[in-house]
């Protein structure tokens, strides 16, 4: 693929992007200083508001965007060490511009939602603090100008997401879901300050002191390809941390005991998506690198059949949901892996779009059924919630693929380019198809129980299901609309400045085996869940399916023991050797040498022994006659 | 100006001593009035720091001993102006906490406190080395005693290790102080104690050798190094929260600040023989402090292992050699004064409702306490280093000039950056969040309006410091580069060996500095003969 340079772009100085992300920090800061004096009535207003205008300035840069070019804001110098110059600056070029519309527009919508959701918590300003500060570290993440400011962004999200997890803090369970997002990003956080660090200083060697996107990609040739496979596999560890990809994927399904509008802000708008944000953003990198772009794209293939796997079986709304983001991010990685960038781009906004929408529902769901996640305790709801379910019908069409709905496009593009493009190959592309089909037929299997067939809930909650108020049932709607036309966004044209045009051409039967298997997932769900009655003992397919399969089936329902795997593996090693390290090594080696010689010395020395006394004025007698001694050595 | 900085706390001090003795409330104003005098003034040492020159600045210079060519001389160049406003923004702070953290003998205890302020500052200020001496070890006596009179239960005990530790390594440093005004002697003819002439020597290798290892020794218990550190947790248990505020916040910079000014300029030979072995024990306290804060049952004690880990990481900064790692050390000084500073002044705040500091006491705090659980939450974000505050900037540019130096330390010390959320997380999760269990909580009061007034500056500053760094960067600058190019100025030979562990060999330009300065241009030595 040829990528037009640095130097042949049109770039425009602008001075008002910074407003994007000026106005939700407003937004955090009004919430935090005066949100608790003038109460719920005006941070309702100002929180969605912040929003709206960053979403408006949002859109007058993308729509100012020259062709194939970029707008440049820089704000101020930040830091200057030696040969690193790093500014803060700011920059929309049709990747960012893309995705600042998605993080503002869909994040707009799960502000005005979240009005609804939250107008019964006490808390309800920090959340918005919070929610609002979430936004701002994102638009950072995507609009700076270079890695450091993009990292910035990067732990402003993993900082915010550790906050709103924990939100309802007094739950011990929810506030250590916060705290293991943190640390799993943290892990790979590590993985990206390091190939930062490689970067900077390969660069360094060849004369190009730069921290700075398009002076990178400039200038990247010049480095060997073991430097930059090297560099590409430690950015992917941040990448797999925020975008929850195999090994570290843990954290996102746990990070679903935050509000669900903070889960659909997470799972969507912002956050996850900035892993394959920042491989877009590198793709000059990634494309020198063959054995980086093969690792990428295994992993979001394994990881997208994996947790649809799981996401088979799980019963609480939101986990399935939550394992469900899990796999989709593993097609944006496969898309952005096969060298399809801008198929993995289109994707994500696809994604935002569907998932959102989902994830709102869900909350809707939640909402209406008394704070009840469990979908075996759902069902009958098209009834009782009849917007809810026709939204929620259009976000599961949308990501199973179904034909010219958003997800059938996006999805279909990236597992084209995973057969067809030089980077591809059959198996990657099959192992996508068989995740299409699960895809269809877990999202399904939640859509009948949920919606379709007798309630189960207990009397006193069934009798209080209701349909949401307005504010929360008109951000589905938008949403729904998006996800139906989202796929007619020709976001790889608009991105084609950057990653070129290159369509594969594929047989038939490649490029429709997906929608079939997503058609047959549908309707094996229907066999299963609608024919039969779900989730009674004895009766039924699945049932039987579980029971035949008992093994495979508590293999699923326990996610692989991973987590079992993680804490017996790390955890608590980790907890052992530390406590081990103070106990025995610091108390009684380290400590015990010292103060034996203190011992032996007070023992042996008659001289020294007045040191033991603590008496300063003694000692400091000694001290000086030891000084003068020492001077007239020296000095006669 | 410098010299007023130094000791109006002094002449408080005894002042004070003129008062009655019961008249705390007077006492207590009258410190605070005069560390914020002090600190005012010092802000004109910012304010007139001119950043363009690398030359001590506000000197100030007097024969003192003159038949040992002793001086009062003092200065401030860009490594201790920020040090010196460290302390002169700490002090009033703390004196600001003694309200509620000193109830008897508030006179004494304000009396030694000052005179520690104008320890510390002297310290930072003294370009002669004897006069350097002096005031080092006048720090130690009025800390002896903030530990041994107004401390916890094993205070003596504490205050005496923390006393003989330190004193041990001092006096090493004194014989090759005085070494060194001896071979001054011997080779120009005069006997000084001026660091710039003193700078200037030619000191045969071998020397160096034994003269940095005493040097480096009492740094290193200062700072402290691993495994000098265990007087630390200790002290800091101890230690009432003024004295934890000031030996976490300033006193710990003494060791890393000495390292900086006098055993790495004087000693540059040994100093790079060092390297392996000090890069070592930095990176093995970086990760050994963090795990061993992981498991302590003692905010106090948790707050101290970090210390040792933070520290690490100045260390490792310090001995990159470049520009990068130096900053980042000096901006990591400055930032760890703040944060952990912050940190004991918080544990200060439930251990004085609460009359303990064991963690599991605590838990669902935030419910009662949404200030203190705020201001927590800023303070800690600070310490594990997110970027937008100070933390960030000076541990970001630590690890960039470690990998450069030393891959394999650079990619050790990254993981005490995860190491670091963890314990610092599971701290503020076991003390803020979680459902409130112990009765006792649900009667403490938030933040009152001083304690408010203790932590707003802080915070305001961390966040200055993470996103506006170049006021200080710029005028760290000059000075940095001008002691690296001492630094680097007889031991090109491993700088280039360094570089080529990442497969690079244009390297020299990467350092920013001129190594090859006519004046002070040597020819390169042979290390290895040499260790």
């Amino acid at each position: 693929m040829e990528h037009p340079h640095a130097a042949e772009v049109a770039v425009q100085t602008v001075s008002y992007l910074r407003y994007i992300v000026l106005f939700p920090l407003l937004g955090v800061v009004f919430n935090l200083f005066l949100g608790p004096r003038y109460g719920r009535q005006v941070v309702n207003w100002v929180s969605p508001g912040m929003i709206f205008l960053a979403f408006c300035f949002a859109f007058a840069a993308f729509v100012q965007l020259p062709d194939g070019g970029a707008l440049v804001d820089s704000v101020y110098p930040w830091i200057y060490s030696g040969a690193l110059h790093v500014d803060i600056a700011l920059r929309v070029d049709p990747l960012s511009g893309t995705m600042i519309m998605v993080i503002t527009g869909v994040g707009f919508l799960i502000h005005v939602y979240s009005v609804g959701y939250m107008a019964h918590d006490d808390d309800v300003v920090r959340y918005f603090a919070y929610l609002n500060l979430f936004t701002t570290a994102m638009l950072l993440l995507v609009l700076g100008d270079n890695i450091l400011l993009l990292f910035v962004g990067w732990e402003g999200v993993g900082l915010c997401s550790y906050l709103l997890i924990g939100f309802w803090y007094t739950d011990d369970e929810k506030a250590s879901a916060g705290k293991k997002a943190f640390i799993v990003n943290r892990i790979g956080d590590a993985g990206f300050l390091l190939g930062l660090f490689l970067l900077f200083w390969s660069l360094g060697a060849h004369g190009v002191w730069t921290l700075s996107f398009s002076e990178i990609a400039a200038h990247a040739s010049v480095l060997p390809v073991t430097t930059v496979t090297l560099i590409c596999l430690l950015f992917f560890v941040g990448a797999a941390g925020k975008s929850a990809q195999i090994p570290l994927y843990v954290w996102l399904p746990d990070a679903m005991a935050g509000p669900t509008p903070v889960s659909a802000l997470i799972h969507a708008a912002t956050m996850v998506t900035a892993g394959i944000y920042l491989i877009a953003r590198m793709h000059f990198l990634y494309s020198l690198s063959q054995t980086a772009l093969a690792v990428v794209a295994v992993v979001g293939a394994v990881t997208a059949l994996f947790a649809a796997t799981i996401a088979l079986v799980q019963t609480d709304i939101k986990k399935v949901l939550a394992y469900s983001t899990v796999s989709q991010l593993g097609y944006m990685f496969l898309g952005l892996g096969v060298g399809a960038y801008a198929a993995g781009v289109f994707h994500v906004m696809t994604h935002a779009f569907f998932k959102a929408l989902l994830f709102l529902g869900a909350g809707s769901v939640i909402h209406g059924m008394s704070e009840e996640q469990d979908i075996r305790k759902m069902g009958g709801l098209r009834s009782k919630m009849p917007t809810t379910y026709g939204t929620f019908a259009i976000g599961c069409l949308a990501i199973a693929g179904f034909p010219l709905l958003s997800g059938f496009f996006s999805k279909d593009l990236i597992l084209e380019h995973a057969f067809g493009s030089p980077h591809g190959s059959p198996l990657l592309w099959l192992i996508g198809t068989l995740g299409a089909g699960l895809t269809a037929f877990y999202m399904f299997r939640l859509f009948f129980v949920t919606f379709w067939g007798e309630n189960r809930s207990d009397p006193e909650i069934a009798h209080h299901i209701h349909e949401s108020p307005q504010v929360m049932t008109m951000p589905l709607v938008v949403l729904a609309i998006l996800s139906l036309i989202g796929g007619y966004f020709t976001v790889p044209e608009l991105l084609s400045p950057l990653y070129g045009h290159e369509h594969p051409h594929v047989s038939p039967l490649v490029k429709y085996l997906p929608t079939l298997l997503g058609l047959g997932g549908i309707g094996l769900a229907y066999r299963l869940y609608v024919q039969d009655p779900p989730f009674v003992p004895g009766r039924g397919g699945a049932d039987r399916l579980s029971r035949q399969f008992a093994g495979l089936h508590q293999l699923l329902l326990n996610k692989y023991y991973v987590d079992e795997l993680y804490e017996a593996a790390i955890v608590r090693p980790l907890l052992a050797a530390s406590d081990w390290l103070w106990k025995v090594w610091d108390t009684v080696v380290i400590d015990g040498l010292v103060n034996g010689t203190a011992q032996v010395i007070q023992a042996n020395g008659s001289v020294l022994r007045f040191w033991q006394t603590g008496n300063v004025q003694t000692y400091a007698l000694s001290f000086c006659c030891g000084a003068i001694v020492i001077l007239g050595y020296y000095l006669w | 100006m410098v010299s007023l900085i130094v000791f109006i706390p002094l002449l408080t001090a005894f002042f004070l001593l003129t008062l009655n003795r019961n008249a705390a409330e007077l006492a207590r104003r009258t410190a605070f009035g005069a560390s914020l005098f002090t600190f005012v003034i010092s802000l004109g040492l910012f304010t007139g720091f001119d950043s363009e020159t690398a030359e001590f600045q506000f000197v100030e210079r007097y024969s003192w001993i003159s038949e040992f060519g002793i001086e009062y001389y003092v200065g401030v160049d860009g490594i201790s102006l920020f040090l010196v406003l460290l302390t002169t923004f700490l002090s009033p702070l703390v004196i600001l906490s003694t309200w509620s953290s000193v109830e008897h003998r508030v006179r004494e205890y304000l009396f030694f406190f000052l005179i520690l302020e104008t320890g510390m500052i002297g310290t930072f200020v003294a370009v002669d080395v004897f006069l350097f001496y002096v005031f080092w070890e006048v720090m130690l006596i009025p800390m002896y005693f903030l530990i041994g009179v107004w401390g916890g239960e094993r205070r003596i005990y504490a205050a005496l290790k923390f006393l003989l530790y330190t004193m041990v390594g001092s006096l090493l440093m004194l014989v090759a102080i005085l070494y060194l005004a001896y071979l001054h002697n011997a080779q120009h003819g005069t006997l000084t104690f001026d660091l710039l002439r003193l700078y200037t020597l030619e000191i045969p290798v071998s020397a160096q050798m034994w003269l940095f290892a005493a040097f480096a020794l009492s740094f290193a218990i200062k700072v402290p190094l691993f495994p000098f550190h265990t007087w630390l947790p200790d002290a800091h248990v101890e230690a009432p929260t003024g004295g934890s505020v000031i030996l976490a916040g300033v006193l710990l910079k003494m060791g890393t600040y000495g390292f900086l000014r006098f055993a790495l300029p004087l000693f540059p030979d040994a100093a790079h023989a060092a390297v392996p072995l000090i890069m070592a024990l930095s990176v093995i306290g970086i990760v050994y402090g963090a795990l061993v804060a992981l498991v302590q049952p003692d905010m106090k004690k948790l707050v101290a292992y970090s210390s040792v880990s933070h520290l690490g990481f100045v260390m490792l900064g310090l001995f990159a050699f470049n520009i990068q790692g130096a900053e980042g050390a000096l901006y990591q000084m400055l930032g760890h004064g703040l944060s952990t500073g912050a940190l004991f002044l918080l544990v200060g705040v439930v251990y004085e409702r609460r009359h303990t500091r064991l963690i599991s006491e605590y838990g669902g705090l935030w419910k009662q306490q949404p200030l203190f659980a705020s201001v927590f939450l800023i303070t800690m974000l600070s310490s594990i280093g997110l970027p937008g505050l100070n933390g960030f900037v000076g541990e970001f540019l630590i690890l960039l000039g470690t990998f450069q130096a030393n891959t394999l330390a650079g990619v050790v010390a990254v993981s005490g950056v995860v190491l670091g959320a963890v314990y610092m997380l599971r701290l503020y999760q076991r003390v803020v969040f979680g459902p409130l269990t112990q009765p006792e909580n649900a009667k403490l009061t938030d933040l009152s309006r001083r304690e408010l007034a203790i932590f707003v500056p802080l915070i305001a500053l961390m966040l200055l410091m993470g996103l506006y760094p170049k006021p200080f960067l710029s005028r760290m600058e000059k000075s940095v580069e001008a002691t690296l190019a001492r630094i680097h100025k007889t031991a090109d030979h491993q700088s280039i060996e360094s570089v080529e562990s990442i497969g690079s060999v244009e390297s020299l330009g990467r350092l920013s500095l001129d190594p090859t300065d006519p004046k002070d241009l040597k020819g390169p030595i042979d290390l290895k003969g040499a260790s």
